[in-house]
């Protein structure tokens, strides 16, 4: 999957680096790897190319903590092969060092003691630094800087702004082009103003409108650097509108479209493109799916799975770059172009951490002007945590149970159902909760908790639902996000079943009975795809939560029992 | 109450000849699928447009027999590969006898 | 900050029958077709002709966005001359009240024996394809589109 040479390439930081002792000997390790802003951008240039690529920063100015995940279970395919591997896994096979800076940006074990050594990660100043550098390393005429979509949405100044804080800092990082997924979450008209109006790109080659099937967005743009043709073609999540409130943008339509994608790529080639690339919000698996099918494209950027990997994943002639979230990592790929075609290429997955690098001071002030509204509400003290509190993780996170928790209480309910976001800063024990904490981790813009009655039948037909979304063993039927978060019920899941036959052992966890498929239940949830969800936003039933039970503490959730992984 | 069945069509209005041609056609029809039932339990009668047909100077190009899986306000694409010069006319055909017609020049030169 | 609980509203109650799938689309106890009722309609146009595979290319979504309005695309390889060309081709759904989606009639004056519509899809299920080319072949292809109720997207 991997070549050695990349593979080099991938840990030439981290072989640079002692292998530590692990977790016993912390301190020593720590000192010795700190990495400096030299190490993370230090990079043996390759030809006249480079591409820039973030993704899935969900509107993360400024430096925080999040997990990666210790549950990734790939299936079909994808079962046991990168990024479907965690944890010692993962670093074994990137040859990452236990307790190492990249261990740390990278895993989830031992996740409290190393980020109270390595610091946050992270900051859209900071990672206007490193683009900064790299510009000032190759020169303006060979940087391509290119962003894989859910930047807009994620945080409370986004939300209240509807995206402008973020499409203002993008613009100034001189943003070459982006695709989008929640996005769409702004409504068609909003995303069409901005689409229109923006310096940077917005493309999609994969959305029509539903009446006549045209084209909604431009589908690719030619780019000339370092004297070679670069078509991008963007791809928007194919499932937005069925992971998302359809009614928000209903005249559009999305899916995959393979043929019309090949067709974008060959008329690149006859356009003169000596490098194709795939700016795509497919997912992982779904994109790797694809490099096999669509002839012909040379580099995809991969984004919505939150995938980050130290390496390239070649298929075929294509390679796949994994970025990672949360404004976490900016990936560098240098290319070489030899008669009108890609030679070689070269890759550094370059880790933002916060300590090491230093705000870039223009970025640093519009980010203070742009929440400088906001920031006296974003750092109202709501409650505090003495868990680690964190989402990301097939089955469930920390802080997602802090939120079924706050909707059985706060709407006195049976059972409650909490989406499988993978976005959402983490949070670790002693912080405090802010307002900023509490919207991390649920701005969105159909916020709505509802109450209501539900069958055991049709509790069980939802977790089938939404298992088949992540768990059908052809990414092409596979919709993003992790397992819905349930509280107040266990269940077991067997995921090598098929669709009907995954979801067993339904119990209503307070009175130790199982759930019967007739009766019905009081059931609160949010994030409803539903028009006229009625509730109040899940923010204000959290707040309320936290505000009454004191310093957070969080046992282990063993509610959910898996087999067939 | 049924909407009023107004025809669409996209076509070019000029063609070389033996070009291919993409022709889009839209009408807006609740299509009743005769499956479902009103809030009092009975089942809403089926009124659908049951067929569709094409024809170039008075000669059928394409037909389609739609069925009550057919989604309300009807989308239907087809080709011709342009010939001569001539007229289109589109016909729908309502399950009540009535028809809806739309015409269309094309230029072939 | 106390939220009162609300009661459950007809509102709420059509959408959570909205979230457990699309039940609403068609009535109560109304029976679905299956398989064999697929294969009875085949039978019925084309007794127990051999179906060859290949030559039709069948494009549905693997996911429909909304099951009321699944687009599907269907396209025969042919030359489309007046001796060879694709007389017919039928859609068969195999999940939906009744068997029958459309039935279209080519002519060689077509040049390109394509069409695309769009159609209501009950559940998850499989669409079937028939094509009856010029000289009495048959080819056939199926492909499964499904239909969920969507949400927590990540």
């Amino acid at each position: 999957m991997i070549s050695r040479r990349e593979f080099l390439q991938a840990t030439a930081a981290a072989s640079a680096l002692t292998v530590g002792g692990g977790v016993g000997q912390l301190g020593r390790v720590a000192a010795q790897q700190r990495l400096t802003q030299a190490d993370i951008t230090r990079f043996d240039p390759l030809g006249t190319v480079t591409l820039l690529y973030v993704t899935d920063i969900h509107a993360q100015l400024m430096p925080l903590h999040f997990r990666e995940p210790s549950i990734n279970l790939g299936v079909g395919e994808a079962r046991g092969v990168p990024p479907h591997i965690s944890d010692a896994e993962f670093r074994k096979y990137f040859k990452l060092a236990t307790g190492s800076a990249e261990a740390f940006a990278l895993t989830s074990d031992d996740f409290v003691a190393l980020a109270r050594n390595y610091g946050r990660m992270g900051g859209m100043d900071r990672v206007a630094t490193l683009i900064g550098a790299v510009r000032a390393e190759r020169g303006d005429d060979k940087v391509l800087l290119l962003d894989g979509g859910d930047n807009w949405q994620g945080s409370w100044t986004s939300l209240q702004t509807r995206a402008q804080d973020m499409v203002e800092v993008m613009s100034a990082l001189r943003l070459d082009a982006m695709v989008g997924h929640w996005e769409f979450t702004y409504g068609a008209e909003r995303v069409k103003e901005i689409a229109d109006k923006a310096p940077f790109a917005f493309l999609a080659q994969n959305v029509r409108d539903n009446e006549w099937q045209e084209p909604v967005f431009e589908a690719r743009k030619m780019f000339e650097r370092g004297g070679a043709k670069i078509a991008v073609i963007g791809q928007a999540l194919p499932r937005t509108a069925i992971a998302n409130p359809r009614w928000m943008f209903p005249k559009w339509e999305f899916g995959i479209r393979e043929e019309d994608l090949q067709k974008q790529v060959d008329e690149s080639r006859a356009a003169g493109a000596a490098v194709v690339v795939l700016l795509s919000h497919n997912g992982f698996d779904v994109d790797r799916k694809l490099a096999r099918r669509v002839k012909g494209l040379d580099v995809i950027l991969t984004a919505h799975t939150h995938d980050a990997m130290p390496g390239l994943i070649r298929v075929g002639d294509t390679v796949l770059v994994a970025s990672g979230s949360h404004g976490k990592f900016v990936s560098r790929l240098d290319i070489e172009v030899k008669d009108k075609k890609v030679a070689g290429v070269r890759f550094k997955l370059m880790p933002v951490f916060s300590d090491a690098i230093a705000p870039d001071p223009a970025m640093k002030a519009l980010v203070e002007r742009v929440r400088a509204p906001f920031a006296k509400d974003l750092a109202r003290p709501i409650g505090k945590t003495d868990s680690l509190l964190y989402r990301r993780g097939n089955f469930n996170g920390t802080f997602d149970d802090v939120i079924c928790h706050a909707m059985l209480a706060e709407r006195d309910a049976e059972i409650s159902l909490s989406p499988g976001f993978r976005w959402g800063a983490t949070l670790l024990p002693g912080d405090a909760i802010t307002w900023e904490d509490v919207t991390n981790a649920t701005a969105i813009t159909y916020p709505n908790c509802y109450r209501s009655q539900m069958t055991g039948a049709q509790l069980k037909e939802i977790l089938e639902d939404v298992a088949d979304n992540i768990f059908h063993p052809d990414p092409y039927f596979q919709g993003g996000g992790d397992m819905v978060r349930v509280g107040g019920m266990g269940y077991a899941l067997d995921i090598s079943k098929s669709v009907g036959s995954r979801v067993s052992g339904m119990v209503h966890l307070k009175s130790g009975k199982p759930i019967e498929a007739a009766k019905s239940y009081t059931v609160a949830g949010w994030a409803s795809v539903n028009e006229n969800t009625q509730g109040p936003p899940i923010w204000d039933v959290l707040a309320a939560h936290l505000a009454k039970a004191g310093a957070i503490r969080i046992e282990p959730n063993n509610s959910v029992k898996v087999t067939g992984a | 109450m049924a909407t009023a069945s107004i025809p669409r069509v996209r076509l070019p209005a000029q063609a070389k000849p033996g070009e291919l041609i993409e022709i889009k056609t839209l009408i807006s029809h609740e299509m009743e699928s005769g499956q479902r039932r009103d809030s009092a339990g009975k089942v809403i009668p089926r009124k659908i447009i049951k067929q569709f047909v094409a024809a170039f100077n008075g000669k059928t190009v394409f037909e389609a027999d739609w069925h009550p899986a057919i989604s309300a306000n009807p989308y239907q694409s087809f080709f011709y590969k342009a010939a001569e010069s001539g007229e289109f006319t589109f016909t729908w055909k309502d399950d009540d006898g009535s028809e809806y017609v739309a015409k269309n020049k094309l230029t072939v030169g | 900050m106390v939220l009162k609980s609300v009661e459950k509203t007809r509102r709420e109650t059509l959408t959570l029958a909205a979230m457990a799938g699309l039940a609403l689309l068609i009535a109560p106890r109304m029976s679905l077709a299956d398989e064999a009722a697929v294969a009875a309609e085949i039978k019925k146009l084309y007794g127990d002709k051999k179906l060859e595979s290949g030559k039709i290319k069948l494009d549905v979504p693997e996911i429909a966005e909304n099951g009321l309005v699944v687009p599907i695309n269907v396209e025969v390889e042919s030359p489309m001359t007046d001796s060879n060309y694709v007389k017919t081709v039928h859609v068969f759904a195999d999940g939906n009240p009744l068997p029958g989606v459309v039935s279209y009639r080519f002519t060689p004056a077509c040049g390109k024996a394509a069409a695309s519509i769009r159609m209501r899809l009950a559940q998850t299920q499989n669409i079937v394809c028939i094509a009856e080319m010029s000289n009495g072949a048959l080819h056939s292809v199926k492909a499964n589109v499904k239909v969920t109720i969507g949400g927590c997207g990540g």
